[in-house]
């Protein structure tokens, strides 16, 4: 008769403990991660200072304030760091809120992509989505086509001996060239077949792909253990068999590992596909316009757009990553 | 018919590349053949088609460029592989593992830098270039600024990761043998660290490359592999583009061997160099 009215508290105690421990472990994960971006944050901060110095002891002068070193071409070859030890004041109070800063303070940043993103129709192009997106579709049909690819090379290579030592080396040798050096050529002699648009910035972006996924899937092709494959051949599994019941399901994890570096490869190939085309659309000519025109606001905004994108596909992955591995009872 | 005759030389050398692998000299030699093979293919293809020298230029010709530009290649490279890539690796490096030595003293900063770490080593961090072209101006320094930035990151977390690489054991018997806490780090950490660092060295060779050659499109003088390649792929002379590609190509295999060859001489107990002979 008592014995509810006397365990219940109990569990409910021991339920409250239980979630107050997973909220510490909680914080003591996240906690040095915030401490390191907040450092970050108040570094950005602070070297914004010196960094603006110029532009703000120019605008203090032309508000007629009374700066040091009185004239813009005394100014002109001296540090950022002396101009703002010689007027603290002016330099910190002008730092934040420039036009055209050399560094923009992370809120100009943040106000910028806000303004971009959920301050503009997604059809203009002025909104940064439109050119995220404008860029997301070669980014995501290259990497379709590179990791599709790249795992028909695996499957070939794990199964004839011959594909593995003479195209082997080829695949890893490829790796340490700059690829990228060869984006514009391909833009432009693509666009002189007449091939635009899509198209071009996608090959570059599944031969960025191509390779990581390559070099994992034959890894992970050959994981089973000799033990696993000679069970495989007691069962007279046919070579297909083997491949789609014990090869393929255990190269997931690399699989999935190599899928992660091949999508920022991939976003990377179709920002860059993006420059050598005169720079209409897109990330990577939000960057090239802005540097054009001094806008520095601008590249900021598109790096960290570009940034957030590259995160986003990463975390899609790593979702369908642990979905599937739980599916399949490989999760740790 | 010309179809024909490559499909025929393609099988007829891949079936000789079959015979080779079964031998003992395979290991070396079917690749070189695979390669040989590949340029073949690709100079039948260019002259039995007519391939357009604005699309695809033969080998032939891209031999030819070479040799007939090596100063101008030989300035690039000097420019952009030297004064770029070279000293922006070698600064964002030993800034990387400098900051790792001082980081691994602390488990707090341990666990704040390597998630921050992480996520900035897989982001698009060739898109600074524009930012630091326009600090630095437009000579090689801010091509090495963005090697700075690009290799730092990948060095950093490898580094830190492997400075964490080692027993509770192997602590406890440097403790034993009275090791002060710098000889615990020199003869145990770095020495557990090193496979671990030369891994993110031979990344960060392959994106120092890139840094250097992207940077340039973003403004540079009239000098450097990816000045080069832009500009000559606006005038469609394609098989100079080839020949700074090949240049950019040779750079790359041969830094990345380089370190290879480094990591096999430092490394040799660590069991992925032992298994190899």
């Amino acid at each position: 008769m008592t014995d509810t009215p006397l365990s219940a508290p109990v569990a409910k105690g021991a339920r409250r403990a239980a979630t107050l421990d997973r909220i510490q472990r909680a914080l003591a994960r996240l906690l040095p991660v915030l401490t390191v971006i907040a450092t970050l944050v108040g570094l950005w901060y602070l070297a914004c200072i010196p960094m603006n110095a110029q532009q703000s002891l120019l605008e203090a002068e032309r508000a007629g304030v009374a700066i040091t070193p009185a004239t813009a071409a005394e100014r002109r070859d001296m540090g950022g760091l002396a101009l703002t030890f010689g007027n603290p004041g002016e330099a910190v109070a002008r730092a934040y809120g420039q036009e055209r800063p050399r560094l923009p303070a992370p809120h100009q940043v943040v106000a910028e992509l806000w303004d971009t993103t959920a301050g503009k129709k997604i059809t203009s192009r002025r909104s940064l989505v439109f050119h995220a997106g404008i860029t997301l579709a070669p980014t995501l049909l290259g990497f379709a086509i590179g990791s599709l690819a790249g795992i028909l090379l695996a499957i070939g290579i794990v199964h004839s001996r011959v594909m593995d030592i003479s195209v082997m080396p080829w695949a890893i040798a490829s790796q340490t060239i700059p690829i990228l050096a060869i984006a514009p050529m391909i833009i432009v002699v693509l666009n002189s077949v007449g091939v635009q648009g899509l198209v071009p910035k996608a090959i570059i972006s599944a031969y960025l792909s191509f390779f990581p996924v390559t070099v994992g899937m034959v890894k992970g092709l050959r994981a089973p253990s000799p033990a696993d494959l000679d069970l495989m051949r007691t069962w007279n599994a046919s070579g297909a068999r083997t491949l789609m019941s014990l090869r393929f399901p255990s190269s997931l994890p690399y699989l999935f590992a190599s899928l992660k570096i091949a999508i920022a490869a991939a976003l990377v190939g179709a920002i860059i596909g993006e420059l050598p085309t005169g720079a209409v659309r897109g990330l990577g000519a939000r960057l090239l316009a802005g540097s054009y025109y001094g806008q520095t606001i601008q590249i900021w905004s598109a790096l960290f757009g570009a940034a957030i994108v590259a995160a986003l596909l990463v975390a899609t992955v790593s979702w369908i990553e642990r979905v599937t591995l739980r599916r399949m009872g490989l999760a740790r | 018919m010309s179809t024909a005759l490559i499909l025929g030389t393609w099988a007829a050398l891949w079936g000789l590349n079959v015979k080779l692998a079964g031998h003992s000299f395979g290991r070396w030699a079917a690749p070189v053949l695979f390669g040989l093979t590949l340029l073949l293919l690709w100079e039948m293809t260019v002259r039995l088609f007519d391939v357009p020298t604005v699309i695809l230029p033969a080998p032939t010709q891209i031999t030819v460029a070479l040799s007939e530009n090596g100063p101008t290649l030989w300035a690039d490279f000097v420019q952009t592989v030297l004064k770029g890539a070279l000293s922006g690796w070698v600064m964002g490096c030993a800034a990387a593992i400098a900051t790792a030595l001082l980081v691994a003293r602390s488990d707090f900063l341990r666990r704040g830098l390597l998630p921050v770490g992480n996520f900035m080593a897989a982001l698009p961090i060739v898109g600074t270039a524009p930012i630091l072209v326009m600090w630095y101006g437009f000579g090689w320094e801010s091509k090495a600024a963005v090697v700075v930035v690009m290799v730092f990151f990948p060095v950093l977390v490898n580094t830190v990761a492997g400075l964490g690489d080692n027993s509770p054991m192997q602590r406890d018997l440097m403790r034993t043998y009275g090791a002060t806490p710098s000889q615990e780090l020199r003869y145990l950490r770095l020495q557990a660290a090193l496979p671990f660092i030369f891994n993110g060295l031979k990344i960060a060779t392959t994106l120092a490359l890139i840094g250097a050659i992207v940077a340039e499109f973003f403004g540079s003088p009239t000098v450097g592999m990816g000045f080069r390649i832009s500009t000559e792929v606006g005038r469609l002379n394609l098989p100079m583009v080839w020949a700074s590609i090949v240049v950019a190509a040779l750079a790359g295999s041969l830094s990345y061997g380089l370190i290879a060859a480094l990591e096999k001489r430092l490394t040799f107990w660590h069991p992925s160099q032992r298994a190899r002979r």
